[in-house]
């Protein structure tokens, strides 16, 4: 069995399954409750916040905790529109991003707001420059994924946050879900950036855990009132098992970033090597600088993504079509779509997606198992 | 010496069962629901199973369960969804002064788009009658929003008369159950339930996993948006484990284990109350224990002892109870019920405490509990003295 569809989700950490366990057991109390239990819970709470901050590279006050990268891109868009709606009713993104963003700005539209989404080149990455230029007096929110989902494509978030220095007024929205790990984090992170969205099952950590970082004194309305949770801009109960499940997911993540990014990377070159100068492939995900070292997409022309997932998975070898949460949608890959590739390409698209756990051997066999689904369509004409 | 823990209304433990199920699943399904291919069709054939069982426990189908992040994302999503979707049709509201924050902030967001929002008051047995209920209704009442067991008292409201009233009118009905659900028996139907919200943490299931139930002839947009989970109405990779433990939960809890858990906590109320009387303590229970009360909690005035220092005087001693109820973290702050009751120049508002029974407290737990009560609130009241 060949699970490369790690950008879906990745298998928890059993070092991170057995904290998860551990503090269900012992540290179940509410962390808001007064008496001894609940400030055990409460101090896990604090120090796995404090861990996740230090990892970052910011402060506790400045990490606070959801229940997914959907909730924690919910809130860093729709709480900003809200709460600076006085200053403006312009908001930019691109139109490769996640749709937990996509669909936000959408509902925004609704609500009379007025979005720029800008379109990408041909290799799937905004311009710095299109971004200044969508700028207006009423620009509130430049909300830009730092890897993108589809095809692991690295957009320019320091270039455009040394841009946003001159705006000041703007908030800028990082939806770093696909980036966090990756030993990309030297190049991402921009002092600039005020809100950053990141879910935990994506690196090994528990489902049902996601977190926004919001710098200091930056507004932002709740999604969720209630009992005052996380400085009362996140109300419910603690999730004290996911939460110390999730910061220690990240330490063992990060520390071994480096080591994973070059297996990773090597996975994807022995794909690559097979996959270049291929009749009938194009590849969308090269072996460049601005691209992730974990996820491939590539397209065999004239079959269907589908067709070539369910070939794959009779061979036990699970990839997916481009992300999971659009893969029930028929429209197809909204990244291809902006990148101008050919429907028919398009439609052949399949993404595949590597953790710490593949190996070259995985990879090998990858090949040959594709080279036999491939032949099987070599008679059609490419 | 072990510890006690009475402050279940607060949270629960999981219980082994639970765990042993999310780590079953954490193991086992590792997919994404949303994946088409075999490891998304057996994460999605747990999630399909564990709604049907939480769908059946309140004889709602598959279809109106909404799985959420919890009680407060539920509750959140009812008043807020509800009114956005109805804003046409008026921009009134009812509710209670005894509400969960989580309803009660909401319902004051919704005060500052323009809904006017009328919290009736209760009675001394901090409940209120369906005529209250009755003479707020107006024609363009949207919405009425009543829990079905408060979380400080355990008064129980008139949920289904309640529902049997509103059954004709244009206002749709939201039933903040979270302390209800999984003691006593919910039924969407018989009771003429729209929208209810559950979590899964008071009843010994997992942290941040609760449901909203949605009738089926009831439209409303997504609070949160992305992808397509829980048929478009909220985004985000599904908590399978989180969601199968839940289901766990509640396939432990038959209507007879209900009805036993509601007698078991009747009967711990019992012997604490005798206990505190035949040791002369001056108490008084806040609320009234009637037919209308969920015994698994009991809120008691303690009188001359202070609320905060009778709570931290037992911690001392490895109990836990409660000064009111956890969500406001850290702060102490007198609580909205109790002033809603007996007013704020009350005693009962600085010298009560909240304890609540859960399914592993026992008889000689409860014996404990009593025995500090009596001497600290003696040794407190001397030293006032």
């Amino acid at each position: 069995m060949i699970y490369f569809d790690n950008s879906s989700t990745t298998l928890i950490n059993a070092n991170v399954l057995n904290t998860y366990q551990a503090v269900s057991q012992k540290y179940w109390s509410n962390p808001s409750s007064l008496h001894k239990f609940g400030e055990k819970s409460f101090m896990l709470v604090e120090q796995s916040r404090l861990q996740i901050a230090d990892l970052l590279g910011v402060k506790g006050s400045e990490v606070f905790f959801t229940s997914s990268g959907t909730e924690s891109d919910n809130w860093a868009i729709k709480g900003t529109a809200i709460s600076k709606r006085k200053l403006g009713n312009h908001l930019i993104t691109t139109q490769i991003e996640h749709p937990a963003v996509l669909n936000s700005m959408k509902q925004l539209e609704e609500l009379g707001f007025k979005v720029t989404y800008l379109p990408v080149d041909q290799t799937g990455i905004v311009s710095p420059d299109s971004v200044e230029q969508a700028i207006t007096e009423n620009t509130i929110l430049v909300s830009i994924m730092a890897v993108n989902n589809e095809i692991g494509s690295i957009q320019p978030i320091a270039k455009i946050g040394d841009i946003l220095k001159e705006y000041p007024s703007i908030h800028y929205h990082v939806d770093a879900v696909q980036a966090i790990g990756k030993n990309l984090w030297s190049k991402l992170f921009h002092p600039r950036i005020d809100l950053m969205s990141f879910s935990a099952h994506k690196f090994n950590g528990p489902r049902g855990v996601g977190f926004l970082y919001k710098k200091a004194n930056r507004q932002l309305q709740p999604l969720l009132s209630g009992g005052g949770q996380e400085q009362n801009l996140r109300s419910g109960t603690e999730n004290t098992p996911g939460i110390v499940a999730s910061a220690k997911a990240l330490r063992l993540t990060i520390e071994t970033q480096q080591k994973t990014a070059q297996q990773t990377v090597a996975i994807k070159r022995e794909l690559l090597d097979y996959l270049t100068d291929k009749p009938g492939i194009s590849i969308f995900s090269p072996d460049a600088s601005d691209f992730a070292p974990h996820i491939l997409t590539f397209a065999l022309e004239g079959v269907r993504g589908e067709t070539l997932v369910h070939l794959l998975e009779e061979q036990e070898i699970y990839v997916s079509t481009t992300s999971a949460c659009s893969s029930k949608d028929e429209t197809g890959s909204g990244t291809l779509k902006a990148m101008a590739v050919d429907d028919r390409i398009a439609q052949g698209a399949i993404r595949l997606s590597f953790s710490s756990e593949n190996t070259l051997a995985e990879a090998q066999e990858f090949i040959s198992k594709f080279e036999e689904i491939y032949k099987r369509f070599e008679n059609i004409s490419y | 010496m072990n510890s006690l823990y009475f402050d279940n209304a607060a949270t629960t433990a999981m219980r082994p069962e639970v765990i042993e199920e999310m780590t079953d699943k954490m193991t086992t399904i590792y997919g994404n629901a949303s994946s088409t291919h075999e490891f998304g069709r057996q994460a999605k054939k747990v999630l399909d199973d564990s709604r049907e069982i939480l769908a059946k426990s309140i004889n709602a189908t598959d279809k109106e369960i909404i799985i959420t992040s919890g009680g407060t994302e539920s509750n959140n999503m009812a008043l807020r969804q509800v009114a956005q979707i109805k804003q046409n049709e008026g921009n009134h509201i009812i509710s209670t002064v005894i509400e969960h924050p989580s309803v009660l902030r909401t319902l004051e967001y919704l005060e500052g788009l323009g809904f006017e929002v009328t919290y009736l008051p209760v009675n001394l047995q901090g409940n209120l009658s369906t005529e209250d209920v009755k003479s707020a209704l107006r024609p363009d009442t949207i919405l009425v929003s009543l829990m079905s067991v408060n979380n400080e008292t355990g008064a129980k409201l008139p949920i289904h008369e309640i529902g049997e009233l509103l059954k004709d009118h244009q206002a749709v009905f939201h039933t903040d159950a979270v302390q209800s659900y999984g003691l006593d028996s919910i039924d969407v139907r018989r009771d003429h339930i729209d929208l209810l919200s559950t979590s899964a943490h008071k009843i010994n299931g997992p942290k941040f996993i609760g449901f909203l139930y949605l009738n089926k002839d009831i439209f409303v947009k997504p609070l949160i948006l992305g992808g397509e989970q829980e048929s478009k109405r909220r985004a985000g990779t599904e908590n399978v484990p989180a969601i199968a433990g839940f289901a766990k939960a509640v396939s432990l809890l038959d209507e007879k284990s209900k009805q036993d858990k509601q007698d078991f906590f009747k009967k711990l109320t019992t012997q604490l109350l005798s206990n505190l009387k035949e040791n002369h303590v001056a108490f008084e229970v806040n609320g009234q224990l009637s037919d209308n009360h969920s015994y698994h909690v009991l809120n008691l005035w303690i009188k001359g002892v202070e609320t905060s220092r009778l709570q931290m005087n037992l911690d001392l001693n490895h109990i836990a109870v409660s000064g009111g109820s956890a969500c406001s973290a850290g702060s102490l702050e007198p609580s909205h019920v109790l002033t809603a009751m007996y007013g704020e120049n009350s005693s009962r508002v600085n010298e009560s405490i909240r304890i609540s029974f859960g399914e592993f407290n026992t008889e000689s737990e409860v014996e404990a509990l009593s025995n500090q009560v009596v001497k600290i609130s003696s040794k407190l009241l001397t030293k006032n003295k």
